[in-house]
């Protein structure tokens, strides 16, 4: 099996590669790669995302082709895909970090910034928090209910039809952390970063 | 609920790990790689290295111990010391730093904080904050080590570096630093109520009572010690569970 970790020149992705690599491990290939033509044959992609909302979009845009080849990927022929943290935000139809922009339009919804309460929480929100598993997901499979996972992101992902959440988390109010449509997966947290848990997500989505 | 985070610091000059731990199970006690690695397995909910190796011909260095340590441990880590420049940045970025934490250039011209968050994003620039005490209420930041005093005012400069896009504080106490006396609560308190991203205390942790003070009477979001983890005085785990008998809410 061919993975792919899309690397549209958007931060900084080297962890994902690192853990990827590490639970890949003599069972799949990975690549790193914005190769359209590489990224069209592969069997699964992950499409990772640090920075601002508008940032990861224009370098996705930047990238000739790059958008459609996702698009009939994940939407026309429903190969399996995972966006993690500001990847899984640009599902959305619009985000608004920095300027309003559009976004994937994948799962309907916007994407924009956490209520602090007036300052009563700290952003970024930055850290380990539980997540509450709302749906039984394929890529909790052996993952406990309150897991920790580790976190750093100001803004939120506010899907329209709520049944695409598969787990929430508490911080400031429940945030939606992670979706699942078919064959569509999304972390606002980063599994990367999360331990020996956050591989086992990883692990989980390499055995679809 | 978001959790207090535990940062072991592991100081690291020319490749080697200063103040290292002393563990029976060590290979190498000076190295870091092995080191940050016990901390991950042992809960360390972030590492930490600060760099001191005083020229610069040595970053390559440090650069590949981010890269060996990164490939073995799936925490974050952070990574400080002699951060001046875009390159600097992205040079450990690409070996496997999460964050870069940054300190004197931050303090000679704020806007590297802002040139450095927008091309990365504020969640990897870290600003370190060394203070020291000047009068009743107030503190000045201090640079090199504590020993060049710059005249400005900490709280105002806590509140500059988060308007320019710096995603955390790592705030250390110079008059604490070392001491094994506790953080400079006071000052954790002041920082903590001014600015509204998180801030990781720094300087002063001798026992575990001083992180809880750290955290609930300072207000920090994490804390960072070194000392009291590298003598194996205390292991991270009993650290965790000392907070957590004490109702703060850590990653157990």
């Amino acid at each position: 099996m061919n993975v792919t970790i899309v690397d549209y020149q958007s931060g900084n992705i080297s962890s994902v590669i690192n853990s990827f690599t590490e639970v890949a491990k003599g069972k799949v290939n990975l690549e790193v790669t914005s190769d359209i033509k590489k990224i069209k044959s592969t069997d699964k992609i992950v499409l990772p995302g640090q920075g601002s909302f508008k940032s990861c979009v224009d370098s996705l845009n930047s990238i000739d082709g790059l958008v459609d080849t996702l698009k009939d990927f994940a939407i026309t022929k429903k190969k399996p895909l995972l966006g993690i943290c500001v990847g899984l935000q640009m599902f959305a139809n619009v985000g608004y970090e920095e300027a309003e922009t559009k976004g994937l339009g994948w799962i309907p919804g916007k994407v924009s910034k956490i209520d602090n309460r007036n300052g009563k929480f700290k952003l970024p929100h930055i850290g380990w928090n539980e997540i509450e598993i709302q749906k039984e997901s394929k890529i909790f499979k052996d993952i406990k209910n309150k897991s920790h996972m580790y976190f750093v992101h100001s803004y939120e992902f506010i899907p329209e039809d709520k049944s695409v959440i598969s787990s929430t988390t508490d911080y400031s109010s429940k945030i939606v952390c992670s979706v699942e449509r078919d064959n569509l997966f999304g972390t606002q947290f980063h599994p990367e970063k999360s331990d020996k848990i956050g591989l086992k997500i990883i692990d989980n989505f390499l055995k679809l | 609920m978001l959790k207090k985070r535990i940062i072991p610091c592991l100081d690291v000059k020319n490749g080697r790990v200063v103040k290292g731990i002393n563990f029976v199970e060590l290979k190498d006690a000076g190295d870091p790689v092995e080191q940050a690695k016990i901390y991950s397995d042992g809960g360390a909910d972030e590492i930490c290295f600060l760099d001191i190796t005083a020229s610069n011909e040595n970053r390559e260095t440090i650069i590949d111990i981010v890269r060996k340590t990164a490939k073995e441990c799936f925490v974050p880590l952070t990574v400080g010391g002699g951060v001046r420049t875009i390159q600097n940045i992205t040079d450990l970025l690409l070996a496997g730093a999460d964050k870069v934490s940054i300190n004197t250039a931050a303090v000679k011209d704020v806007s590297f904080v802002k040139e450095s968050s927008k091309k990365f994003g504020s969640q990897c620039i870290v600003v370190a904050i060394d203070a020291k005490k000047v009068s009743d209420k107030k503190w000045e930041v201090f640079t090199h080590g504590g020993r060049k005093k710059t005249g400005i005012d900490a709280v105002e400069f806590a509140k500059q570096v988060e308007i320019n896009g710096a995603g955390e504080i790592l705030l250390t106490s110079m008059d604490r630093d070392g001491t094994k006396s506790g953080y400079d609560v006071e000052l954790l308190k002041v920082i903590t109520d001014s600015t509204n991203i998180p801030v990781i205390a720094s300087g002063g942790v001798g026992t575990l009572d001083h992180l809880y003070d750290g955290i609930v009477k300072g207000g920090a979001s994490a804390v960072l010690a070194a000392s009291i983890f590298h003598y194996g005085e205390y292991k991270i785990k009993e650290a965790k569970e000392y907070l957590n008998s004490k109702n703060v809410s850590v990653r157990l």
